[in-house]
This record gives C-alpha cells, sequence and structure tokens, in this order.
C-alpha cells in the first residue's frame, strides 16, 4: 500500500496554506474525508435522500436499507454479535452521555464507586462527575505512572467491589498511551464492576474487537475515522442495553403512545429519538469500506511507522520535550519547545502551512499532572508521509529562530 | 501573512519583560480569566481610589501575545482614571475588530494592532482587557 496513492484519496490536502503545502497534522482532532466517502454523502443526498423506517415509498425504503446497512458495517467492524447493539450517536461525547445517564445515573447509589484515569479526555469525566455529584457515588482515579501509563497492579488496587463501573480511554489523546483495556476488562468483571471504553482515537487506527476486549460499552466518533460529523456509535452488551434506559425521547423511538405514558421499541431503536443522522451514518459506512480496503492491521502499522519516525526525528530538535511513554503508543506526538508557548508555535507552524493542535486538549486533569498549561500536538493517520514529519521538524526550527531572533 | 506583523519587537519585549507583574496584595479588587479554548490564565488586581487606578498588576500564563496584551494594558492604565482606561479598552476592541481606531491614544498598544489578521490569536490578546472590563463592572 502506498501513502502517495492513499494521500491522493484525500482531495484537501492538495492545497496551499498561507503559499505553503498544506501538512495536516491534526487528525486526533478530526481527520480528513477521502474522496469515496464525500461521494457516498453526496450520492445519498443527490439519489436516495428521505426519512428512515417511515416512509412506504421507494426513496424511504432505500434510506433506511443505507441507514441499517450501515449499522450492520459497523457491527462486523468492531466485531459485534449482533447489529442491534450498535446505536448511532452524535458521537462519542453523546455516547458516553448517554451510558452516564441512561445506565448509571438510575443504577448507582452511595458508596458505589466508578474508576477512571487522570487522562481521560474531559468528555470521559464530566458525565461521571455529573453521576457522581447526583447518586452520591464516588469517582476514583487510577494513579498513573511517571511514563504516562497506568499498570495493571495499580487497577486492581483501586478497583473494589463497591466499584460499578471502570471507564478508561483505549488510547490517550494527548500522551498516545494505550491502555491495556481488556486485562482492566477482566479486573472490573472480576468485581462486578462493568467495562466501558472510549475508543475516540482507537477504533479509527487499530483493529478493536469489543467481544476480544469484552468491554460492556465502546464508545467513538465517526469523524476521527474519515466519516462526517455529526455520527458517531455506542456499542452495549445485550444485558447493558437492557438495562439502559433512553435519554432522548419522541419520534422514531416509541412503540405506543397514550396519552399519559408510553413504550419503547427495541434496542437499538429506543435510543434514537428523533430523525437520525442518517447520512452521517452513509458516510460512515462509505468510511469503514475504506479503511476495511486498507486493512486495520496495515492502518495501525503505518501509524506506528510514522510516529516511529516522528519521535527519532523530532527527538534530534534541540530544546524540545516530549511527552509520553517511550514504548508502544498511539499515532501523535505531544510537545513543547522550551520557552515558547504551544500557541505561539502553532501559529508559526501555520505560516509554514503545518497544522497541529495546541492547548489543553479537552484534557485539563493531564496538563496539570503534565504540569504544563498546555502543550502542541503532530498527529497522523495513514494519508500522511514522512516528508510531512520533515516539514514539521524544520517548520520547528524555524520557530525557534524566529522566536531566538524576536526575543535577541 | 507576514509573521513579523504579528510579533513586533515590543510585543516580544513585553513578553520577555513583563511590566506591573506580579500582585498588590491585601484586600484587593482581584479578577480571575481563562481562556477555556486554549487555557491562557490571567489574574488581574486593581487599587482603584478616588476613581483612579492607583496600582494594577498581573499574573497569568499564557502566549506571548496574551501576555503582551496584559503587560501593555497594565502600563497604559495605571495613574488613569477607570473611565479613561475603559474607553482605551473600547478603541482596543475597535483595533481587533479591524476598525478605525484612535491611534495617538494607543502609544505603543498599536504593535497589538496585526493580531487582527491572526483570528485564531485575537481571544490571547483581549483576555486581559476582559479582565480590566470585568473589574471597573464590580467596582462600580
Amino acid at each position: 500500500m502506498d501513502r502517495a496513492l492513499i494521500r491522493r484519496d484525500f482531495p484537501i490536502l492538495d492545497q496551499k496554506v498561507n503559499g505553503k503545502p498544506l501538512v495536516y497534522l491534526d487528525s486526533a482532532a478530526t481527520s480528513q474525508k477521502p474522496r469515496q466517502v464525500i461521494e457516498a454523502v453526496s450520492q445519498y443526498y443527490n439519489e436516495d435522500n428521505s426519512n428512515v423506517h417511515r416512509g412506504v415509498h421507494t426513496l424511504g425504503s432505500r434510506a433506511t436499507d443505507a441507514y441499517e446497512g450501515a449499522r450492520e458495517k459497523v457491527a462486523a467492524f468492531i466485531h459485534a454479535p449482533s447489529e442491534r447493539q450498535i446505536i448511532f450517536t452524535r458521537g462519542t461525547t453523546e455516547s458516553l452521555n448517554m451510558i452516564a445517564h441512561g445506565y448509571a445515573r438510575k443504577r448507582l447509589r452511595e458508596g458505589d464507586e466508578i474508576v477512571i484515569t487522570p487522562m481521560e479526555h474531559h468528555s470521559n469525566l464530566i458525565p461521571w462527575q455529573q453521576v457522581a455529584m447526583a447518586t452520591g457515588a464516588t469517582l476514583k482515579y487510577v494513579p498513573m505512572q511517571s511514563d504516562g501509563t497506568v499498570s495493571l497492579a495499580d487497577v486492581e488496587a483501586t478497583v473494589t467491589h463497591n466499584t460499578k463501573i471502570v471507564s478508561m480511554v483505549h488510547v490517550s489523546n494527548v500522551l498516545g498511551t494505550i491502555n491495556p483495556v481488556k486485562e482492566v476488562a477482566a479486573i472490573a468483571h472480576r468485581h462486578g464492576a462493568i467495562m466501558v471504553v472510549d475508543g475516540a482515537q482507537s477504533v479509527p487506527h487499530m483493529r478493536v474487537d469489543v467481544q476480544d476486549l469484552d468491554c460492556d460499552f465502546l464508545a467513538f466518533s465517526g469523524h476521527k475515522m474519515m466519516a462526517p460529523t455529526g455520527i458517531g456509535v455506542l456499542y452495549g452488551k445485550r444485558e447493558a442495553l437492557e438495562d439502559m434506559e433512553p435519554v432522548h425521547f419522541g419520534g422514531e423511538m416509541i412503540e405506543t403512545v397514550e396519552l399519559f405514558r408510553s413504550t419503547w421499541k427495541e434496542a437499538p431503536w429506543r435510543f434514537e429519538g428523533g430523525t437520525p443522522i442518517i447520512a452521517g451514518a452513509v458516510g460512515l459506512a462509505a468510511a469503514i469500506d475504506y479503511l476495511r480496503e486498507i486493512g486495520m492491521d496495515n492502518v495501525r502499522r503505518f501509524d506506528a511507522e510514522l510516529t516511529r519516525y516522528a519521535l527519532e526525528r523530532l527527538s534530534a530538535v534541540e530544546d524540545l520535550t516530549i511527552y509520553g511513554p517511550s514504548g508502544e503508543r498511539g499515532g501523535l506526538v505531544t510537545f513543547n519547545l522550551k520557552g515558547i508557548h504551544p500557541h505561539d508555535v502553532s501559529t508559526v507552524l501555520d505560516s509554514e502551512g503545518v497544522a497541529i493542535r495546541a492547548g489543553h486538549h479537552c484534557a485539563q486533569p493531564l496538563m496539570r499532572w503534565l504540569n504544563v498549561a498546555a502543550t502542541a500536538r503532530a498527529s497522523f493517520y495513514i494519508y500522511n508521509t514522512e516528508d510531512d514529519i520533515d516539514v514539521l521538524a524544520r517548520a520547528l526550527e524555524t520557530t525557534k529562530e524566529f522566536f531566538g531572533h524576536a526575543i535577541g | 501573512m507576514q509573521l513579523d506583523d504579528l510579533y513586533r519587537q515590543v510585543i516580544m519585549d513585553h513578553y520577555q519583560h513583563p511590566r506591573n507583574q506580579g500582585s498588590i496584595g491585601g484586600e484587593t479588587l482581584s479578577i480571575d480569566l481563562k481562556n477555556p479554548t486554549c487555557g491562557d490564565e490571567i489574574t488581574l488586581q486593581m487599587k482603584i481610589e478616588d476613581g483612579i487606578v492607583t496600582d494594577v498588576r498581573f499574573q497569568g500564563a499564557g502566549c506571548s501575545i496574551s501576555m503582551a496584551s496584559a503587560s501593555m494594558m497594565t502600563e497604559a492604565i495605571k495613574g488613569k482614571p477607570v473611565e479613561e482606561a475603559l474607553a482605551l479598552s473600547e478603541e482596543f476592541r475597535k483595533m481587533m475588530k479591524g476598525e478605525e481606531f484612535d491611534a495617538d491614544r494607543m502609544g505603543d498598544i498599536e504593535a497589538l494592532a496585526g493580531v487582527c489578521r491572526f483570528p485564531a490569536r485575537i481571544k490571547c490578546a483581549t483576555l486581559a482587557w476582559h479582565a480590566l472590563e470585568r473589574g471597573a463592572d464590580q467596582k462600580s
């Protein structure tokens, strides 16, 4: 598989930004979309657009087939036992909130525990703070090792028989840490707790098999895996979905509506109140086709190769600190240049056509743990090349020169 | 887009050697502000006596633009009537929107005029001024 060939599938990459060829290194924020996805969405609107599950007419059937077909594709992609365990949401944040408010809030009591880590994205942290406040449950953190990993011994020491939920990010969006969620799930289950996995940064980049992980819930977003924004997924085990209440009430999710009470459809439809994100699901299906064509093992290998190259190249930049584990990690490198704020770094890089992320990456507790106010992050996907990393490294040298000069 | 338009010498000087940095101490009007999208933080303290800003200090963590802007702002308003400080803030807003502003009044601060061509950085430049406006609001 040739990266240069893959790159041609992404029309947006073929442009100049501030007079320089665009080098897009912000895929952990959102990925770019291949022509195949853009065309699938466009074809849906040009030829098939209709509401789902109601019209008896032909377009209605086509739209329903496309939407439900996407559900089957997602199920196969993460090896879910059934497509009925796939709920379409707006993204990881909504998926996690659905678990927090539809599942946890009604089931947790004072004395129960929720266990997370300090490296969670705000979307896998604030919903649990809210649940803890509403139910009186205790929010506990598994401590982190100095290299930004979590040890299973610490998980064992934190999870107790009062723990009802363990929720953990699979791949950290800041450190790139790949957490041993399968082993953590086993520990959670041994204590009678359920395991929630935040797969926002893992599902787009590696093979994720929900039956192998044995997680009770998995949440992820389409837009980080080449699909449009606004579509995401919540996978749940059958029992877990049985125990979850809908959080969105209205059309599409009901069975019978009476004047003072109503009953719901079965899962997953009872969780999808209102007209769903049909075109988003169509785009997600096309993205899955695209990724499967390349093969998730190849995607992972590309990421690993490029990350290794980036770590090597950036380590050679003087006065640059790299955060996160030195071993295996996801496709991103978070760093700071000594004495130069990441916003300033990002502005200079942008003038060189290089797009990176600067800020707290929706992980303020982790920033405090790292003892920094903010960081810069370069993140990769299969359309990035070693040339992109070289441009980044050179642009970082330019940044240092510029500030060295400006500061005098 | 010219980087030199953004990072003018005088801005870098204020960033490197911030004026009025620190805290006044004692019971003082104190405003904490954060820019939630990027994590810039500022604590602005003001002593206002008979409608005059007799002392002003800031502490913060942020990029060159946010910290230089804070430094320049404190220098400009120290010893001035609150109304004058607010009028200056109004001119600064105009400058950030790319509108016409009173350059004579701005002095050194005019060096930040280039920020309006870097939309992602306008919030950095305005943070300290928001703190000033909020402080004046609380005082009145």
